[in-house]
């Protein structure tokens, strides 16, 4: 039985095919397939937040996403962060703060940070806690990261106020 | 991962003549959450994966002034925590949904997986049991109704046949008079299963206690229905001074009349006495909310 299925996505707003096994999961797509390793593998089943990416505006952990589920969507990941010149706000948040040691949950944080800051622009600490529970860090005791997302919040709504 | 073939679906209709034609390993596919990473696992034995995510009527979320609520079985967590109507008429549903995994697993997790997968200490199943929820099933043959509190047969089992599949859960339209509430116990303050989990459901009409329900999850092979343990609350006033002795006596009943597992998560003493302590709060809780319900009304 031939079971490869022909896949067409948005992926940080430019169209990808790819080709994939219904088994295999996005995240794997991602990282062997499409060489975008900035997404990371921790658990693989759930747990770590590691393979965070938004799809359709939703945020998700792309281990427990199948390749073939994505047809016809629009993914974000953490390569469409970044401008041409520039880090993006959150990334340097992270960076001023040094909320990051080894950096393998990075990408996953920065990630759910941006849904978090997409939905909900003006956080309490409570709220960038609650909402970061899903990423697990080995290395910061995630006080700088939790900062860092108060710092983002900061500046971007005093931009706002200008 | 296994391998498998993967098919998506568009319709009802598509689902219901696919189911009764095919002879091969059918699962259902809704956020995979639970179900992907048993694939990994290997834990099931699989040749076909359908996804029922893109059915229209699957993800019908709706109330309905005479129904009340109806929750399409693929609707995920994160849809239903975010409806105003569901926020405000059923907080005790919003209590035991919003505990499914953090932000990543609500956006993909949908509530009819939270039951089909039939886990014991799954979240929802005592909050729905307390609405008296009803599981609406669909196959070729046609529709039939069960109670949520019949659904589970077992870990991991329910009453589903081979050719049915879960359409939507109905949950009735709650009057005024009514207050629910679900708590559980687990080590952390996010992302774990249930040590135990217990949802209560009151009606409270001029201060008096009319009808009461409870369900535990995490205590038993299923989640656990109660529906005779209120006599002693049955008319009794919310201001009464016995009500604190009576929910006690609740509890240690109810500690008794269960046969939770020793698992990594808490032994079966531990979760003996969660499941008194856990009974009285959510009871009160429930209660509480019943009371503030009048008062707004
Ligand atoms: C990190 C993590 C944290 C979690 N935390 C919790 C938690 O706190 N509380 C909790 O209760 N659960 C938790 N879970 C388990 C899981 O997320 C929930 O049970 C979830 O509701 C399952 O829904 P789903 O849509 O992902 O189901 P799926 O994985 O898609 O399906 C689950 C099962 O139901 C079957 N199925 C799905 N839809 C139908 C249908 N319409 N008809 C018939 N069968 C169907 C599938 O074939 C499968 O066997 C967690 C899981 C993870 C990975
Ligand atoms: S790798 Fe996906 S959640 Fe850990
Ligand atoms: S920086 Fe190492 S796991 Fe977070």
């Amino acid at each position: 039985m031939n079971m490869k299925k022909f896949i067409q996505t948005s992926i940080n707003n430019e169209r990808v095919e790819f080709i994939c096994e219904p088994r295999d999961s996005l995240l794997s797509i991602l990282r062997e397939n499409l060489r975008l390793t900035g997404t990371k593998e921790g658990c693989n089943n759930g747990n770590c937040g590691a393979c965070n990416v938004i799809i359709d505006g939703v945020l998700v952990n792309s281990c427990l996403v199948l390749a073939v589920e994505v047809e016809g969507k629009k993914i974000e990941t953490i390569e469409g962060l970044a401008g041409k010149d520039d880090l993006h706000p959150i990334q340097n948040a992270f960076l001023e703060e040094a909320a990051l040691q080894c950096g393998i949950c990075t990408p996953g944080f920065i990630i759910a940070t941006k849904n978090l800051l997409d939905i909900n622009p003006n956080p309490t600490e409570q709220e960038i806690r609650k909402s970061l529970a899903g990423n697990l860090c080995r290395c910061t005791g995630y006080d700088k990261i939790v900062r860092a997302v108060i710092d983002v919040a900061k500046i971007s709504n005093n931009k706002g106020d200008e | 991962m296994q391998n498998f073939d993967y098919i998506r679906v568009k319709s009802k209709d598509e689902l219901s003549e696919l189911l009764d034609k095919q002879n091969k390993e059918i699962k259902l596919l809704s956020g995979g959450t639970d179900l992907i990473p048993q694939l990994r696992e290997g834990k099931k034995d699989i040749e076909i994966i359908v996804d029922v995510k893109n059915i229209n009527e699957m993800n019908e979320l709706s109330f309905d002034n005479t129904l009340g609520l109806y929750i399409g079985a693929a609707v995920s967590c994160l849809n239903i925590c975010q409806d105003v109507k569901v926020k405000t008429m059923y907080p005790g549903l919003i209590d035991a949904i919003s505990l499914i995994g953090g932000v990543q697993i609500q956006g993909r997790a949908s509530v009819g997986g939270n039951l089909c997968n039939s886990s014991p200490a799954a979240d929802s199943i005592p909050a729905l049991i307390v609405h008296k929820s009803i599981c609406i099933i669909e196959s070729k043959d046609g529709i039939r109704e069960v109670p949520v509190e019949q659904f589970c047969t077992g870990p991991g089992k329910n009453v589903l046949n081979k050719n049915e599949f879960l359409a939507g859960i109905r949950v009735p339209k709650v009057d005024p008079e009514f207050g629910a509430a679900y708590l559980r116990f687990i080590p952390r303050n996010e992302m774990d299963i249930a040590v135990v989990g217990v949802g209560a459901s009151v009606e409270i009409k001029e201060g008096h206690i009319t009808t009461a329900r409870l369900a535990l999850g995490a205590v038993d092979a299923t989640p656990r229905y109660f529906d005779d343990v209120f006599e002693p609350l049955l008319g009794m006033a919310i201001n009464d001074e016995n009500l604190d002795r009576i929910l006690d006596d609740i509890g240690q009943s109810i500690s008794t009349r269960i046969n939770p597992i020793t698992d990594m998560r808490g032994s079966a003493e531990q979760r003996k006495h969660l499941s008194k302590v856990l009974t009285k709060r959510t009871l009160l809780k429930a209660i509480e909310r019943a009371s503030n319900q009048q008062e707004v009304n």
